[in-house]
């Protein structure tokens, strides 16, 4: 333990083996937590619109265009593992073509130590909601929330959170140029 | 002078210490094979550990950073995972997250993926008239996260001369270690 490399080489080790302890005992401290919490979904004027979706194959599909209301407080979930939650508001529903559909219409990112209340209210959905194919109108959507748990080290985990809402489309498709995703900036 | 006595030992080693030398060299190096097929086993996944490669994800993921994927034939593909994909005829592979999914009956699914950091869908990193994906694009689903640990494998990939050398230099003190 007396020249300069080899002591370059135990502090080099030694290093490493602390770095490895610390990072597995983060990952089994918080290997059991749940992350659960309750959140309130709203929905406001669900319409279908008919329109050609130049973002995809280019055909008539149905838009479904919505205003949600959001309400959380996720401040408890941030523990000493959490990095960054992603959360996801997912629009799922069934038509007669898919038996399962599924689109994000709403996400947002809260790192640790942002404020992670929210209260949203009539907000234009962020991502457009085009159904693949022409089946939205009398539909029955289940919108719910989830959050990604991003940690420094350890499983990543999707948690959905408890508080889910469900809505109908109406049956007539809306031609009059009723709010649209995005017009308000 | 104490660097150089390593050479008197490698004249000093008979036929039986070199062949011992070689086993275990070849014992190293099939250890480290079987660790990992046999992570490809557990986790279903063809490459089960990837190195995040671009900011397309951050904050959550960063270059460097390490991913653990399973893709197990039960696993459903639903919106909001994190997906690990090739497009066809490109090799590298894309981390990003699911935003769409539609499933049919006989299980068939294609999906859209885009990344955290980007503000539009990867409709226009998909092959010329693809407008989906299917579960034959996808390499795995990101389950675990370690931080940092792949900066060593982008530095190597980055800098080949860095490889040979750390490979070089491996090699040669493992051959040449004696057991005292």
């Amino acid at each position: 333990m007396h020249s300069f490399l080899s002591r370059l080489n135990t502090l080099f080790a030694f290093t490493i083996s602390v770095l490895a302890v610390l990072t597995i005992g983060v990952f089994i401290s918080t290997y059991f937590e749940k992350y659960h919490e309750t959140v309130s979904i709203g929905v406001n004027k669900p319409i279908v619109k008919h329109m050609t979706d130049y973002s995809a194959n280019r055909k008539k599909n149905d838009l479904g265009v919505l205003q949600l209301n959001l309400d959380m407080n996720l401040n408890q979930l941030f523990d000493w593992n959490v990095k960054v939650l992603f959360l996801y508001l997912i629009a799922e529903y069934v038509t007669p073509t898919n038996s399962l559909n599924q689109v994000v219409l709403w996400d947002k990112i809260i790192r640790r130590g942002e404020n992670a209340r929210i209260y949203l209210h009539d907000i234009a959905t962020k991502y457009y909601f085009w159904d693949d194919g022409e089946n939205l109108r009398s539909n029955n959507v289940t919108l719910s929330l989830a959050w990604n748990i991003i940690p420094n080290a350890g499983r990543l985990l999707h948690v959905p959170a408890n508080g889910s809402t469900s809505f109908i489309f109406s049956d007539q498709y809306t031609t009059s140029r009723a709010a649209s995703p995005k017009s308000s900036s | 002078m104490e660097l150089f006595s390593f050479v008197d030992d490698i004249r000093r080693m008979d036929k039986r210490q070199i062949i011992y030398q070689i086993l275990n060299f070849g014992m190293i190096i099939s250890t480290a094979l079987m660790i990992w097929k046999g992570l490809i086993v557990i986790t279903a996944s063809e490459s089960p550990i990837v190195v995040v490669l671009s900011g397309s994800m951050e904050p959550a993921f960063h270059r460097g950073d390490l991913l653990v994927l399973t893709n197990h034939r039960e696993e459903p593909i639903r919106a909001g995972d994190i997906c690990v994909f090739r497009i066809e005829g490109r090799e590298i592979p894309i981390v990003h997250r699911i935003i769409k999914v539609h499933e049919k009956d006989d299980d068939y699914v294609k999906f859209l993926t885009k990344g955290d950091n980007n503000n539009v869908d990867d409709r226009g990193l998909y092959a010329p008239g693809q407008l989906w994906l299917e579960k034959k694009d996808v390499i795995g689903r990101a389950r675990g996260f370690v931080p940092y640990i792949g900066m060593v494998t982008i530095i190597m990939n980055d800098y080949p001369q860095l490889k040979y050398f750390v490979l070089a230099t491996l090699g040669f003190f493992v051959l040449v270690h004696r057991e005292n």
